[in-house]
């Protein structure tokens, strides 16, 4: 079976509020799910790697063919955790370590 | 491959539908800087015709201290073809993007082969007084009018009224990209939490059916063609595209 290629976008998320972990990754599922159904939310494999809540950054990983699909439904986020929220992406990379370089984190 | 992803990474892009309001200096001046933090280097401010020129003179500073180039942009509303043709004449040479709102076929049809109009968009909500159809693409690609899409309600609706108007936007940037007309997708927003990067607006534009290319395109090198263009004619020197005055005097 051929790997499943992936890439790992760096988030910054701008918001008065300070949302969860666990309230982030919903209200990213609810984009995408939004946008796509819940069928196309099935092929994005998203998963966050990494969330720091002081910094406002966010690490998430999805597969490369639904890349454009994880950025339209993350520019169509205007909420997060009741306070008016963006996310944006500052970085896409193959893998974490070249990320993480890039940004220098 | 390698070419491809230098050129997309040289592009310098642009948003030509900033909504600011000119009499608050500490909002406007927000809302610039934070489209320059994002990436834009051009941005169009939609004026009344009436705008004084010191306020025209001060969004400039502001947007040249930002480090952000400014554009003076007019919208339309006209309500018959020659209302359209009265205020093209009075305006045109005033501002550096004129953009005609067509709220009827006719204003439409007359908007799309006038050479003076830079950009044609249609009501949002009301999909039946949506006329960009092929003849109107037609016209449009002759007279090099761009077909202007604004991102905010994408953002703003939800459900059965976003799922219509995509269904729409869909229909028409296919037929714009038949018939070659440009495609323009700008903010439209006032409020800095609706701004996206150029990249965000680029894939909010994948919704409709465009592919990553034109989508930049339409964030990039689109919108700064209209305004190069434009800048072009409304120097001293411009006679017509390709000619203008290089030098005046007995000796030439």
């Amino acid at each position: 079976m051929k790997r499943a290629k992936r890439r790992y976008l760096a988030l910054q998320i701008d918001s008065d509020g300070a949302a969860s972990r666990k309230e982030f990754m919903y209200a990213v599922w609810d984009a995408v799910v939004k946008l796509y159904g819940e069928y196309g939310a099935s092929l994005t494999g998203l998963t966050l790697i990494d969330y720091d809540v002081e910094r406002k950054t966010a690490i998430l990983r999805t597969s490369l063919v639904t890349v454009n699909m994880v950025r339209a439904s993350l520019a169509s986020m205007r909420s997060l955790a009741g306070a008016e929220a963006a996310v944006h992406v500052l970085a896409v990379s193959g893998t974490i370590k070249a990320l993480r370089k890039k940004l220098n984190w | 491959m390698q070419k491809r992803r230098v050129a997309a990474m040289k592009r310098d892009f642009a948003d030509l539908h900033l909504r600011l309001n000119v009499k608050d200096s500490a909002g406007t001046s927000r809302l610039i800087n934070k489209a320059a933090k994002l990436g834009y280097r051009l941005i169009a401010v939609p004026l009344a015709p009436e705008t004084r020129r010191e306020e025209v003179a001060k969004l400039r500073e502001t947007c040249r201290e930002a480090d952000v180039d400014f554009a003076s942009r007019v919208d339309l509303r006209p309500r018959t073809p020659n209302d359209l043709m009265v205020q093209l004449r009075r305006l045109r040479r005033k501002f550096e993007v004129i953009g005609v709102a067509c709220e009827n076929k006719q204003v439409a049809r007359q908007a799309a082969k006038d050479r003076r109009v830079d950009l044609i968009s249609f009501p949002l909500l009301d999909f039946r007084r949506r006329f960009f159809d092929r003849a109107e693409a037609e016209l449009a690609s002759n007279s090099l009018a761009a077909l202007e899409v604004d991102v905010k309600p994408l953002l703003v609706l939800e459900g059965p009224a976003r799922v219509r108007l995509l269904s729409c936007l869909r229909r028409e940037a296919e037929v714009a990209v038949k018939s070659r007309v440009s495609i323009v997708v700008s903010s439209g927003v006032a409020v800095e939490m609706l701004l996206r990067k150029p990249r965000e607006m680029a894939a909010l534009a994948f919704l409709f059916g465009l592919d990553e290319d034109f989508a930049l395109d339409a964030v990039s090198q689109n919108p700064c063609a209209i305004v190069k263009r434009n800048r072009e004619k409304l120097g001293s020197g411009f006679v017509a595209p390709g000619i203008r005055v290089v030098r005046e005097g007995k000796d030439c």
